[in-house]
């Protein structure tokens, strides 16, 4: 598989995702300047995390602007992998690719810790190597996850399975005190409706090796190339 | 002409950074003070004289980019 990673002026989890998808997933890697117009040859997108544009007037508000995600979009609407991760997810929030907006987390503060999260929906691109309901342990770094959407297009999520994601406790219980930033629903993670565009605020490229003593981001990651090689294994049978 | 912009969050969302000042005015004794809200605020330089045409060309900014309209609001003043 060939993996694009964007990489906007202040992205800084670019190499982290460089370095999961090729070193320990084996996969070639691209990086893709956000100047890039084209994602030709490409089998899936990260919009990885960081500080895009300094985070100037709202987190990922300039990101979204960038020449490279009139592709993103073209890429999602054609049905292509597109993955965000934190600052990822709010510029595709900001680009419409995904419902809602962040908030600043109810804390105030920047919050940099593990947390738990519980996979709503197994049978995604991105969590298909997960069991249904099963708990990670993956770290967050933001100060703007408090995931917010107006009540009718959260009903729409919950209807629709589109919420991945949500924060727990270790045990798997989705509660108030399990919830590090105030989200609405304790949502960390949705897919659009078409399925093939996630965003979640936790970083599983942070947690992808035994070395680093916690290896659930590698199942998100995983489950992306394994769903691909499948797919493409099946159109090579059928051919 | 000069073009005056407030873009703060809506009504019912809650903001937290305007709590955590009503909180340090309540502390301070500032008691009447209530329901702050924690906006920002933008000038630009519009070179157009046609209100009409600046009226839209600064809807169409604020739409655009400089609010979010899922949780933001936005005001203008053309001076």
């Amino acid at each position: 598989m060939n993996i694009g990673v964007v990489v906007f002026p202040g992205s800084n989890c670019d190499h982290d995702c460089q370095y999961v998808f090729r070193d320990v997933l084996g996969q070639d890697v691209t990086m893709v300047w956000h100047k890039e117009t084209s994602l030709a040859g490409l089998d899936a997108v990260i919009l990885p995390g960081g500080f895009s544009y300094g985070d100037y007037l709202r987190t990922g508000a300039i990101a979204r602007f960038s020449p490279v995600m009139g592709a993103v979009k073209k890429f999602a609407a054609d049905g292509g992998l597109v993955l965000g991760i934190c600052n990822g997810f709010q510029i595709l929030l900001e680009a419409g690719l995904l419902p809602g907006a962040m908030l600043r987390n109810e804390s105030l503060h920047f919050i940099c810790n593990d947390v738990f999260v519980r996979v709503e929906n197994a049978a995604t691109p991105f969590t298909g190597a997960c069991k249904p309901g099963q708990v990670l342990k993956i770290p967050v770094a933001h100060a703007d996850g408090n995931y917010y959407t107006d009540p009718v297009t959260l009903a729409g999520l919950q209807a629709n399975a589109q919420i991945v994601f949500r924060y727990c406790a270790s045990d798997g219980k989705v509660t108030p005190e399990a919830n590090p930033n105030g989200s609405l629903d304790n949502i960390a993670g949705i897919r659009n409706a078409a399925g093939n565009v996630l965003g979640l605020m936790p970083h599983p490229e942070r947690c992808a090796e035994s070395v680093l003593g916690n290896e659930d981001g590698r199942l998100i990651l995983a489950s992306m190339v394994e769903g691909m090689n499948a797919k493409k294994g099946r159109a090579k049978a059928l051919a | 002409m000069k073009v005056k912009i407030h873009v703060t969050l809506k009504q019912g969302i809650l903001d937290p950074q305007g709590k955590a000042i009503e909180h340090a005015l309540d502390s301070l004794g500032f008691k009447h003070a209530a329901n702050v809200r924690v906006g920002k605020y933008m000038e630009l330089d519009l070179d157009q004289t046609d209100m009409a045409k600046a009226e839209a060309e600064v809807k169409a900014m604020c739409e655009k980019l400089l609010a979010n309209t899922v949780i933001e609001e936005y005001r203008c003043e053309l001076v």
